[in-house]
């Protein structure tokens, strides 16, 4: 049976990843390699490497890391953060990534999605969705790292991305990140009826229990989480064991 | 030995370059010229993509022609592994003709891409009891040369074998251990 997958995710800038990571046994936990190793030592599924780094001229140093990453890790991985072009995809899938997230740059260009699903494949094109519910229960869609409003509908930008060549939508609820409190279930639920492609879960994640929830009652293909990985909260093999005994297919 | 990886514009082979060569290959040589394939002790058939398009481009090469020729061991990978069959429905085209079975798109209500890990099973081959990580949209239907079979919706093809050509519908370049013992298995 396809097994849901578990995805930590690492952020990244100027080729080092932030946030402090406190790792038992890792000397460097700044070191992304070594990070993604353990982690899928640990049994994550895939990983994913957000760049926060702000200036351009740090690209070079993020095409590096991901060469140094595809040598040593033998897990699918995907790199996002400030993809905006054909050439910037290029790069990172010629030095070894599995697959490109796009967001802000895909709001403002949707044709970026087509250009690089006809030139890589969908497979390696995973749209990245910012959204924040309103009072009236209206999910919009934000960019620039959940700064600016676009007033576009989480559930139409998701089905167009979908249309134009995406192979993945990547849901983060601007309300739940960082909570702790779970995932947005009905929210994933609803986008997972809708969509045709798998849909990775992200925000919130805070105990076991809400990863099973993610996947059962959000009926998401795929959970993902920074924080409660990174400083331990949630151990992966302790994750899917705990989810294995919910019945949920894990690898 | 030496390991040739066929280079015909299907796909990026910075993953499956590396995984060999953490497989400790030494001499591998990512190639479209005919000679160094023809006298490598291994060749990989790597591909992602459109069928059709693809084999567009092994035509342009005469790819199409030397492959089933070739007579040391030989690994398609995914798109590789589905253009070596007769015929795919990916833009209708005919195949190299290899392994007897039909590519055919996953049915409807499925989500497509099939992508993840899923179990892989063989009544055979002990060692692919295991997850392998899959990503595709068309799948290979069960036929006599199937070796290791998958379901997803459908029970299709996860390894072909028919003499020395070997097919696979995951990436073991991607599967973890399961992964790197396969590509082992195959240089072996």
């Amino acid at each position: 049976m396809l097994a849901k997958r578990i995805i930590p995710c690492l952020d990244v800038k100027d080729g080092r990843t932030v946030k402090g990571v406190n790792f038992v046994g890792l000397t460097d936990a700044g070191d992304p390699v070594a990070l993604a190793a353990r982690y899928s030592e640990e049994g994550a599924d895939e990983l994913l490497f957000l760049d926060i780094t702000a200036s351009h001229e740090k690209r070079k140093t993020l095409t590096a890391l991901v060469d140094k990453v595809a040598k040593a890790v033998n897990i699918p991985f995907t790199v996002g953060g400030g993809v905006s072009t054909v050439d910037d995809a290029y790069a990172l899938l010629q030095s070894g990534a599995d697959k490109i997230s796009l967001n802000s740059a895909a709001v403002r260009t949707p044709s970026l999605i087509e250009e690089i699903a006809l030139r890589f494949g969908s497979q390696c094109v995973v749209l990245a969705i910012d959204a924040r519910m309103d009072e009236n229960e209206r999910w919009e869609v934000f960019v620039n790292g959940g700064r600016t409003p676009t007033g576009r509908d989480l559930f139409a930008w998701a089905r167009e991305g979908q249309e134009r060549g995406a192979g993945e939508i990547l849901f983060t609820s601007m309300n739940h990140d960082g909570t702790r409190n779970g995932f947005a279930n009905s929210a994933l639920a609803q986008l997972s009826k809708t969509l045709t492609i798998p849909l990775i879960a992200s925000g919130g994640a805070g105990s076991m229990r809400h990863f099973a929830d993610a996947f059962i009652k959000g009926m998401a293909d795929a959970a993902l989480a920074a924080s409660v990985f990174h400083f331990g909260v949630i151990k992966i093999p302790e994750l899917k064991e705990y989810l294995l005994k919910c019945s949920i297919s894990i690898r | 030995m030496m390991v040739a990886v066929i280079d015909y514009g299907a796909g990026n082979l910075t993953s499956l370059k590396y995984a060999l060569e953490r497989c400790g290959v030494v001499n591998l040589n990512i190639t479209s010229d005919p000679d160094v394939i023809l006298n490598a002790d291994r060749v990989i058939f790597p591909g992602v993509g459109h069928a059709a398009f693809a084999m567009q481009k092994l035509k342009q090469k005469s790819l199409d022609i030397l492959i089933p020729t070739l007579k040391q061991p030989v690994l398609g990978i995914c798109l590789g592994m589905q253009l070596m069959c007769a015929y795919s429905e990916e833009g209708e085209v005919h195949g190299l003709g290899i392994f007897e079975a039909k590519v055919r798109r996953f049915g409807s209500g499925l989500k497509v891409p099939h992508m993840g890990w899923n179990t892989v099973k063989s009544s055979t081959e002990l060692g692919l009891d295991n997850y392998f990580y899959f990503v595709h949209s068309y799948y290979v239907e069960s036929c006599p040369q199937t070796l290791a079979v998958c379901h997803y919706g459908t029970t299709f093809s996860a390894v072909l074998r028919h003499d020395n050509f070997t097919g696979c519908q995951f990436h073991p370049e991607k599967s973890g251990e399961a992964g790197e013992q396969f590509l082992k298995q195959f240089l072996l």
